[in-house]
């Protein structure tokens, strides 16, 4: 028999909305895309670079607009409104690295920023790296290389 | 186990509070709100929830017309690591100091102890207080305080303030009649974001104990108030106790609800942290005690006893409630 206490606590405790999160995210995401290939096509047409080129100043943007944003405490009310869409693609891994930059400045820069500035973003470089490993010899071992 | 008190009397309370809780439906209560920014005139967080700790219990010092050699002890708790803002606020007082820590019940462990200190006769005045800081306890149990993750309905806020209570042995308007401590529960609740239904059982526990003991019925007082459960936990709580035959629907409410509007402000369910309770105490439901909208309140905090490195191993989220019963003096 299943605890009655925790029969209400599954009875009381609101369920998320996850369909109005995801499209949020969705249509949120999809215009944070469409704005960067905008700029992708610009900075390709103004300053006469290639696709890849390119590519590098639009994430060089996003990083900077993102560090700017969390530095002057809005990123995180943007993120309440616009959810995941904001934290998945390199704006929240900069945003990771600058509040935790800011956050331990305090504590000095060795001993502070320099061993905390990781603290959220450590994981994704970690698994970011071992991931590429995996798929990498799984790309060399059924294409070639 | 509870303890009935004859002798031991509320005699003087000081409250900061900061930007939240000044547009809160109870702001008018408190005798300092600073609202400029969350550093207090410090330039860190933890420095900020110090010096608010370190005013309230000088400023309470002052108003009571005491002296520092005047108090036997204090009695204080917050929820940084080694309860960094008392220990460090003590630094400006001569005073015997306790360090104590129950999470956000602290302040009621706190009124436990000074309570039965003085009821023993081994203290004629004790200061009990407590603090909390919604950035400090972001950055030391969650993330930095400027990264935002979605965050889930069931999240509580960490008030900012705090509070101070001057206890004594003469005859005052306000009388602490009983206290309960609590036992420390747990239902295997994991989730760090849904407090209000890890710490709703310790809460039931207590009071069903505490009414118990005493032989008497919730009715018997004009208010039951818990700490910091939250929209979620207060209707869980109302539920599982009317199992019990406990009937709480009429004269029962959360202070993390009394403090923060949630329909208005974005507090997610409802306000928590060590300074919720005892804010809501020291500066609503006292003074409203001695206008004679309560005569007899029982004030039960509630508080999750976890560690973060527990929490990531995966264990489950034990908690704890103590209640303390206060009675006006004709």
């Amino acid at each position: 028999m299943k605890d009655r206490y925790l029969e209400l606590v599954s009875k009381y405790t609101p369920k998320e909305n996850i369909l109005k999160n995801a499209v949020v995210t969705f249509l949120a995401g999809g215009i944070l895309g469409t704005l960067c290939e905008l700029l992708l096509r610009g900075y390709m047409m103004w300053f006469s670079l290639s696709r890849s080129e390119s590519g590098v100043m639009v994430i060089l943007t996003l990083i900077v607009i993102s560090s700017i944003l969390t530095a002057l405490g809005v990123f995180d009310y943007c993120v309440s409104k616009l959810k995941s869409a904001l934290i998945i693609p390199i704006t929240g891994f900069a945003h990771s690295i600058t509040s935790a930059a800011l956050e331990y400045r305090k504590e000095g820069l060795v001993l502070g920023i320099g061993a905390n500035i990781f603290k959220l973003a450590g994981s994704v470089i970690v698994f970011g790296i071992v991931s590429v490993y995996v798929f990498g010899i799984i790309r060399l071992l059924i294409m070639g290389g | 186990m509870t303890t009935k008190f004859n002798n031991v009397y509320i005699d003087e309370c000081y409250t900061i509070a900061s930007i939240y809780e000044k547009d809160g439906p109870i702001s008018d209560y408190f005798d300092l709100i600073y609202d400029k920014d969350f550093y207090y005139g410090c330039d860190t967080f933890e420095k900020a929830e110090e010096k608010m700790l370190s005013n309230s219990i000088s400023k309470l010092i002052n108003r009571a017309k005491v002296i520092d050699s005047d108090v036997d002890y204090v009695i204080s708790g917050d929820l940084e690591n080694q309860i960094a803002s008392s220990n460090y606020a003590m630094r400006d007082f001569n005073i015997p100091f306790l360090g104590i820590y129950s999470a956000c019940a602290t302040f009621g462990q706190g009124l436990l102890l000074g309570a039965n200190l003085i009821e023993g006769k081994r203290a004629n005045k004790i200061i009990v207080a407590t603090s909390s800081h919604n950035m400090v306890a972001e950055k030391q149990f969650r993330n930095p305080t400027e990264y935002g993750a979605p965050k889930k309905k069931s999240t509580t806020w960490t008030a900012t303030g705090a509070a101070s209570m001057l206890l004594t042995n003469r005859k005052k308007r306000i009388k602490i009649t009983s206290a309960t401590a609590g036992i420390v529960q747990d239902k295997g609740i994991k989730d760090v974001n849904n407090m209000g239904a890890v710490m709703a059982i310790a809460a039931a526990d207590t009071i069903k104990r505490h009414l118990s003991d005493l032989k008497i019925k919730a009715d018997y007082y004009d208010l039951i108030l818990t700490g910091d459960l939250g929209i979620y936990g207060k209707n869980i709580l109302i539920d599982y106790l009317k199992d019990s035959g406990i009937d709480l629907s009429k004269n029962y409410d959360d202070c993390g609800l009394i403090l923060y509007d949630i329909k208005k402000q974005p507090v997610y369910a409802g306000a928590s942290g060590p300074v919720c309770s005892a804010l809501v105490l020291c500066s609503y439901i006292l003074k409203e005690m001695e206008r004679g909208k309560y005569q007899k309140v029982l004030i039960v905090p509630t508080g999750a006893v976890f560690n973060s490195t527990k929490v990531f191993q995966k264990d489950s989220i034990p908690s704890i409630a103590h209640a303390i019963g206060l009675e006006v003096i004709n």
